[in-house]
């Protein structure tokens, strides 16, 4: 068999040998355009499960990589004025001249012709071969070739970036931040051999501009960063090879063999260098490819699977690059965040490192995250009135002290005078008509209280309801609880007076106007399914039915969303009186006030529809109202859909301008929602699916955030609020919403309720508590 | 988590005979449930149709579709047979339904392969309605009709599963590629807001016997994927061959959180019920 490999770098020899180490009568040469000794770049990294296949694969180049190594285990992150350092994570590096001088040495020992200094312009110089692989590259000539059957697709980076070396030792790992008067920059630093380490120095387009990088050669490029670093650098020099700034090319090919060709390493994909993953990727390609060559004779069976087998690894990395490259070049909606958060959003960046990870990496890291979170919810709490009569406001001792904290997710938060003992919030409990006690007009059902009352006694720091309607014609089903009569005020006190009594817990209640989505069967039958009989007239925005099935609304008028505004304002003065702790008003998920916001369901010609500010004029209007009769020491939270998931909708920008202007205007949090704004824009569904997101919000807009999105863990949920994510975290359980979840055990609600009243103690229990 | 049995209608050449004794002989036990595939350009059975006969010679278990290409049938006729199928079997169907991967099938019945998910919708939102539609009584053994479960493993297909239907039906694969849909499952469930927990069904193949029983098995598997291409090797390679095998497999899936796991057998022959049964009662698992 004869093989031709185009290309001599790390994928290109690895591949080489390892085929001819398994057969040593095949006929291999390797091209390389450029000379033996000329090489770019300084040191790749690898971490120790690659290292150990390479033993596998190769136990001679192995050794020899082995014992030039540098390892480390710690990443130390320089940003405003600190260091702070996380260990156990173990990285090897090697200067990538010496990995191709190892690797070029064992080929040349098993007999493989090496050519140097020979470029390829087109295929037919080639003559005949068997197998030809394309080691050439993220410009593969070979690839070139047969774009249209290889499908590849290039994205460039929106940051610039320079791979520089430094006659300097470093110890660790290590990310610079360094703003001056142009912007940012930021290096990702590492040790490769014992007397040089990697520099590479990264920064937007606009600051690149600014600092007049673009006029720049490659000696005045060298002269500003030894500049910029002077302090990092402490005294050595940078070095530069032929270094240039460029945008990072994202290389993804549909197809990586075509009859005897086959793509290696970055001829095929590239993931972003903050993952350091491009020479370990291409060295995993060549020992699947060769262990593909080994297993199978058959060629077309062999190529088929080394694709199948790699591309999905492949992929993974790509994504998770994907994030850290997205990271880096969004990194300054996180430059108000302090150093610790800001470090440990560093390290989580690309979803695949947790709380808990970090905590069996280095367990000292992740207390100093502890306490420094417990010190800085601790102390940012104020007590004020009598009514807020939880204490755990001072800071404990042990973190004082420098000792032990609990996790984040124990920590307190305060949003104006509500003191809120934890970052744990339930919600998913839905409201069901009891079996036996069908109940209408919107009066809380025995069953939802005992299951309320239940999610309280688990924990929670806060308890969101249902949705519950702001009138008859807001609910969106028959059973929907609301708000808009005398027993339903009673029925809620009661509620909240349960809460206080008995556990620790807040309760936020979630005022709704169904709009579109009104009129509708139980959830427990499907989504915006029209009743039988006994359908309700709709409002919304416009006039557009949510299905087709679907009723179809009465576009508001200016009597419509007065009455609409004023039930809501009603809403919020009896839950006042209820002595509820706080509102949440729902503006997504396609209800009322939701419909307004969205381009596609809002069609509307006059002041309330139209560009953003006059689509978000009409919920602003309802918010300002209720706020207005809301205690002023009490917390509203909104629920938002922060994108509509369809093209031309409502997107994450206009969510951000939203949330901006409900900060100022008073709202305290934002639930971060997604989609259902219509019937197409579903959310890729799946663990965390929302916390991008809510981190987008909290960080650009400046305001808190509480999440859902299929949380079950603490280390989730830890992650997300040490990371500053997000505020609060909605935890969900397929338990939580089981109402056999529920046994005489946990709580009978009326039952005790009913005991407290014959024994006089409800009324003390006002007089302590308040409502 | 129960444990089913496939009927051997989707191995081309089962005798129907075979069919009718098969069902018989699973719903003595230990299996809880009956279970049917879905092709129409493929020496197999009509599913409806099968599980028809199935009801007439079983008492117990459930019959469920995993899964019945519903944009093949006609609705208010998808309707229909399933309602009468139901009534029937006093309330055992199990109504799982998906758009299917292979466009022969449609080239087939004419049946227009585009836009699959958004009509697969529609039809999910039409069959309660039309179960509850007088005028084509019988209306379902059930008040809301049997339970419909959707497979699928796109990301619409997860939304649309939680708006219209009772839960989630599996194609196959590892215990760790079925973990990962379950999450998406429970998170479009809990985003929807519905109440309860959806119900979990999912699927293996295996073949019990010395090597040529196992290769007859494998050989099927290649054919009935090899619209897969590449995928199908892998596919076949996956196929459960040894009591411990069944074993680990069963356990993965109950960790994760199914609830029902349908075993479908890749040679038809009564022999295979019978080493399925007896891997099933040495993990102590009866008639339940």
């Amino acid at each position: 068999m004869k093989i031709v490999i185009i290309g001599a770098g790390p994928a290109g020899l690895y591949a080489g040998l390892l085929i001819k180490k398994a057969h040593p009568s095949y006929d291999i040469s390797i091209i390389e355009r450029n000379p033996a000794e000329v090489t770019y770049g300084w040191g790749v990294v690898f971490s120790d499960r690659t290292l150990a296949s390479f033993q596998r694969a190769d136990y001679k180049t192995y050794e020899q990589i082995r014992d030039h190594f540098v390892i480390w285990n710690d990443i130390d992150t320089r940003y405003r004025g600190e260091t702070i350092r996380c260990g156990g994570h173990v990285i090897a590096s090697i200067s990538r001249k010496l990995l191709l001088n190892i690797l070029q040495r064992r080929c040349a020992e098993l007999g493989i012709s090496l050519t140097f200094g020979r470029e390829i312009f087109g295929l037919s110089e080639l003559g005949a071969y068997d197998l030809l692989i394309a080691a050439d590259g993220i410009n593969s000539i070979v690839r070139k070739a047969y774009e249209s059957i290889f499908k590849p697709s290039i994205e460039l980076g929106k940051a610039r970036y320079i791979w520089l070396g430094a006659n300097k030792v470093l110890d660790a790992f290590t990310f610079i931040f360094r703003e001056n008067e142009h912007g940012l920059f930021q290096v990702h630093a590492y040790p490769f051999s014992g007397t040089t380490s990697t520099f590479i120095v990264e920064c937007d387009e606009a600051t690149w501009l600014s600092a007049g990088l673009d006029q720049a050669d490659e000696a005045q490029s060298l002269a500003f960063c030894q500049r910029l670093l002077a302090r990092d650098l402490n005294g050595a020099q940078l070095l530069s090879n032929n270094s240039k700034w460029i945008n990072f090319a994202t290389l993804k090919t549909q197809h990586w063999h075509h009859q005897n060709i086959v793509l290696l390493g970055d001829a095929a994909h590239t993931a972003h260098f903050s993952i350091g993953s491009g020479t370990k990727l291409a060295m995993e390609d060549a020992i699947a490819l060769a262990g593909a060559l080994e297993e199978h004779s058959d060629l077309e069976t062999a190529l088929n699977e080394y694709e199948l087998e790699r591309k999905p690894v492949v992929e993974t990395f790509q994504r998770a690059a994907q994030e850290s490259q997205t990271y880096f070049e969004t990194l300054k909606r996180y430059l108000g965040l302090e150093p610790m958060q800001f470090t440990f959003q560093l390290l989580t960046r690309s979803g695949r490192i947790t709380y808990d990870d970090l905590r069996l990496r280095d367990i000292h890291f992740v207390e100093a995250v502890d306490r420094w979170f417990m010190y800085r919810a601790s102390t940012s709490i104020e007590t004020k009135g009598p009514y807020y009569d939880y204490q755990p406001m001072v800071v404990p001792p042990t973190v004082a002290q420098g000792n032990i904290a609990p996790p984040p997710a124990f920590a307190p938060v305060q949003l104006r005078d509500l003191i809120i003992p934890n970052r744990l919030v339930f919600a998913h409990a839905t409201h069901k008509a009891s079996a036996y006690y069908p109940l209408e007009d919107g009066m809380l059902s025995e069953d939802y209280a005992n299951q309320l009352g239940s999610l309280a006694l688990a924990g929670a720091g806060l308890v969101i309801t249902d949705f519950v309607a702001v009138s008859a014609g807001g609910r969106i089903t028959p059973d929907c609880p609301g708000m808009y009569d005398a027993s339903h005020e009673s029925a809620w006190h009661w509620m909240i007076c349960f809460f206080h009594g008995n556990t620790f817990a807040k309760l936020a209640l979630q005022l709704n106007h169904a709009g579109r989505r009104g009129s509708t069967r139980s959830r427990a039958e499907g989504l915006d399914r029209p009743l039988r009989d006994g359908n309700w007239p709709l409002l919304s925005a416009s006039s557009l039915p949510y299905t087709p099935q679907s009723q179809v609304p009465e576009a508001m008028d200016r009597d419509d969303m007065e009455q609409v505004r004023d039930d809501f304002v009603r809403a919020a003065q009896m839950a006042g009186e209820a002595g509820i702790d706080m509102l949440q008003l729902c503006m997504g998920h396609g209800y009322l006030l939701a419909s307004f916001l969205s381009p596609l369901t809002n069609k509307r010609t006059d002041e309330y529809g139209g560009d953003l500010q006059h689509r978000m004029r009409y919920p602003l209007e309802v918010f300002d109202a209720v706020r207005a009769v809301w205690p002023q020491g009490k917390p509203i939270s909104v629920a938002l859909s922060i994108t509509d998931g369809v093209k031309g909708g409502f997107m994450i920008e206009d969510a951000i301008i939203v949330a901006k202007t409900l900060k100022e205007r008073g709202c305290d949090i934002i639930q971060v929602l997604a989609g259902q704004t219509t019937m197409d824009g579903e959310p890729a569904y799946g663990r965390g699916f929302l916390t991008a997101l809510s981190d987008r919000v909290r960080n650009e807009a400046g305001i808190p955030t509480m999440v859902a999105g299929y949380l079950t863990s603490s280390n989730e949920v830890n992650t997300i609020l040490a990371a500053g994510r997000a505020d609060l975290c909605l935890i969900d359980s397929p338990y939580l919403n089981d109402t056999a979840w529920i046994t005489p055990t946990n709580i009978d609600l009326k039952h005790y309720l009913l005991s407290l009243i014959e024994a006089g103690q409800l009324e003390r229990q006002v007089e302590e508590h308040g409502w | 988590m129960q444990v089913g049995v496939g009927l051997p209608t989707g191995v081309p050449g089962t005798h129907g005979q075979l069919v009718i004794e098969w069902a018989q002989r699973a719903d003595e036990g230990p299996f809880s449930s009956l279970g049917v595939i879905d092709r129409l350009a493929y020496d197999s059975y009509e599913p409806l149709i099968a599980l028809a006969v199935a009801a007439g010679v079983t008492r117990r278990v459930k019959l469920a579709t995993t899964i019945v290409i519903g944009l093949l049938h006609n609705t208010a006729m998808l309707a229909k047979m399933s309602a009468t199928l139901d009534t029937i079997s006093n309330g055992r169907l199990v109504l799982g339904l998906a758009a299917g991967a292979r466009e022969e099938d449609y080239i087939a019945a004419g049946v227009d392969y585009r836009a699959r998910g958004k009509r697969l919708s529609e039809q999910l939102a039409a069959l309660r309605s039309l179960w509850e539609d007088d005028r084509l009584r019988p209306a379902a053994a059930r008040p809301h009709g049997p339970p419909i479960l959707v497979g699928g493993l796109s990301d619409s297909g997860f939304a649309r599963m939680a708006r219209y239907t009772d839960g989630y039906v599996h194609g196959g694969g590892p215990p760790r590629a079925f973990a990962r849909a379950a999450d998406k499952v429970f998170a479009a469930w809990s985003d929807a807001g519905r109440p309860g927990r959806p119900q979990l069904w999912a699927q293996g193949y295996f073949a019990l016997g010395d090597d040529e029983v196992i290769e007859k098995g494998r050989r099927y598997m290649r054919d009935y994927y090899a619209f897969t291409g590449p995928f199908a090797e892998r596919i076949a390679a996956g196929l459960l061959t040894t009591p411990q095998a069944i074993a680990q497999f069963i356990r993965g899936y109950e960790d994760a959180g199914c609830d029902e796991l349908v075993l479908f057998p890749t040679v038809s022959d009564l022999a295979q019920l019978d080493r399925l049964a007896g891997v099933l009662h040495g993990l102590g698992r009866r008639l339940s």
